[in-house]
């Protein structure tokens, strides 16, 4: 792990960190969102970016630990912090158990990304049928403001907790995309006959990264649910999040340390700006963000095939020339 | 003693037999060839050797070991290293990143395995590509580098798929010390190949596969005079008229 790759991440976090000094409430809200999605986004990043493996279906892990935290709290009294640590642990289990079905069953390319969308489908269906999870009307976390049960009275204060978790997987990243597993992922991604070859071992490879990826998602899912306080089969295992993820990789830069937070917060960033400027035009125009995404990733593949961050690498090179 | 030795392999791809009941050993140390026509089914016994494909019949022992079941990543961490016919760099990765892979086999620090792939990469020659895209090299590269992953794995034994086709005479002449540079570590090397002259300049032993079958083995000179051999090459009776064409020459 060099210095080059992290401190610009850690430096724009560190930055994010002063917004409660100068933003509205409406604006930390708005920057906790997209740094929930950043979070989700850096767990896509290592299995879809790093092994080159493409999932449609992180809800699963999204969903997994948002309910994972609200059914322990609500349902057995277990501490919020607790819950998170079970929901994270779950995440890896689901990724895992996941990967161990489709990668020994030899998927991959779409055919993978197809699956990991059934997951996802599945897993919302059941949460939506089954009363453990509140069925169609959802799970009400009890408002019980303390940093005992993980809720906060200041917004800033979460703030912090989430980009302090989202600088720990950024460092997380970083270490490993520098060392052996980085290069195994990597090798997996590019050419994995080869990398059999040299003596990867390509299933448990993949398998350690999906478990990784689904822990880091599943994290993203238990701050949702304890940001919020309220979840449902559509908001957990929804596909707006598997989606989210990947246009945020995809924008930001799949495969690199930092691609997924700027990504995620461009996305948002850009979403909402959308939103505020079409309303004071038109009204509000329900549903401009999403037209917005799906513009912005067709742009970013056309011009922008290695993101953001890719793009910034060229122009540097550029420049250097 | 045999380092790699296999006995009565079969691999058969629905109608086709395409490795029939074929037999070999590499010694410790030892520098085999394995030649035959085109189709003559060396890739899939290759594949079979390294793990890539399961034999129908047959076994495989490495270093008195059966390895028959064994996965290739397995069989790479016991010391058997392949390199691919036709080429399979990770394209996205410098030539560095891309040996080191094979170098982190062994290491796993990334300073170590880093050393180690410069190391290798002097070796082959390709120390002065060392931060070029694979994808940017050229095919002589590219073969060169096929060699310097396998190598950076640390292997006792190194199965070259045809690492000299495609590239033209003078890089030939090039890469052939490297080979024999390679052997002279200690390092057993069973290779494939079609460019003759570095069958007989290199092996101290030659296998022919025809048909998936092996019909010749022995010292270089003497199994490329053996009449099955040239008629598995040239044609049924073509060593008969070679030998009344060099009677009356």
């Amino acid at each position: 792990m060099s210095a080059r790759d992290v401190l610009p991440g850690l430096m724009l976090l560190g930055l994010l960190a002063l917004a409660p000094l100068v933003a509205s409430n409406a604006a930390l809200n708005f920057l906790l969102s997209s740094l929930i999605v950043a979070l989700a986004a850096q767990g896509w990043n290592l299995l879809g970016g790093y092994a080159g493996q493409l999932s449609f279906g992180h809800a699963a892990f999204f969903g997994t630990g948002a309910y994972a935290t609200a059914i322990l709290q609500l349902r057995y009294g277990v501490n919020a912090w607790a819950g998170l640590a079970i929901g994270v642990a779950l995440g890896a289990l689901v990724g895992w158990a996941i990967g161990f079905l489709s990668f020994r069953a030899r998927l991959r390319g779409s055919y993978f990304a197809l699956v990991t969308l059934a997951f996802a489908e599945v897993l919302r269906i059941l949460a939506n049928a089954f009363d453990l999870t509140g069925g169609a009307a959802g799970l009400l976390i009890r408002m019980a403001p303390g940093a005992a049960n993980l809720q906060f009275p200041s917004r800033a204060t979460f703030l912090w907790l989430v980009l302090a978790v989202v600088a720990a997987v950024l460092l997380l990243t970083a270490w490993i995309a520098g060392g052996r597993l980085g290069a195994r992922l990597v090798a997996v991604r590019e050419n994995e006959d080869a990398a059999r070859a040299l003596g990867v071992d390509a299933l448990r490879t993949k398998l350690g990264a999906i478990a990784l990826s689904g822990a880091i998602t599943a994290a993203a899912g238990c701050l949702y649910a304890q940001n919020f306080l309220y979840l449902d089969a559509n908001i957990a295992y929804g596909t707006w999040i598997s989606v989210e993820v990947l246009i945020a990789c995809v924008l930001g830069g799949s495969g690199t340390v930092l691609g997924p937070v700027i990504g995620a917060l461009a996305l948002h960033g850009a979403g909402e700006a959308a939103k505020i400027a079409l309303a004071g035009i038109a009204g509000p125009v329900p549903g401009i963000d999403l037209v917005l995404f799906g513009a912005l990733l067709i742009l970013a593949v056309a011009f922008l095939p290695q993101g953001v961050m890719g793009g910034l690498r060229r122009a540097a090179r550029g420049l250097a020339r | 003693m045999s380092l790699l030795k296999a006995e009565g392999l079969s691999r058969r791809f629905g109608g086709l037999l395409a490795v029939d009941n074929a037999s070999l050993s590499v010694p410790e140390g030892g520098l085999v060839g394995l030649i035959g026509p085109n189709g003559a089914g060396k890739t899939t016994l290759f594949s079979l050797l390294s793990g890539f494909l399961a034999p129908s019949t047959g076994r495989v022992t490495f270093d008195g070991a059966d390895v028959t079941a064994e996965a290739p990543h397995r069989r790479a961490a016991r010391g058997m290293a392949r390199t691919f016919q036709i080429v399979q760099p990770f394209a996205g990765l410098s030539v560095r990143d891309n040996i080191a892979v094979g170098a982190y086999l062994r290491h796993a620090g990334r300073a170590e395995a880093t050393r180690l792939a410069e190391a290798v990469a002097t070796e082959v020659g390709l120390a002065p590509m060392l931060n070029a895209q694979a994808s940017s090299l050229t095919v002589a590269g590219r073969k060169r580098l096929e060699l310097a992953r396998a190598l950076a794995t640390e292997p006792r034994l190194l199965l070259l798929d045809e690492v000299l086709a495609g590239l033209n005479p003078s890089e030939v002449r090039d890469i052939i010390p490297v080979i024999r540079a390679i052997r002279g570590r200690g390092v057993a090397i069973l290779m494939i190949e079609h460019v003759m002259q570095a069958v007989m300049n290199l092996c101290d032993h030659v296998h022919v596969l025809s048909g998936g079958r092996m019909i010749a083995a022995g010292p270089p000179r003497e199994v490329c005079a053996d009449p099955m051999v040239i008629e598995a090459y040239l044609g049924h009776g073509a060593a008969a008229r070679i030998a009344a064409g060099g009677a009356h020459a």
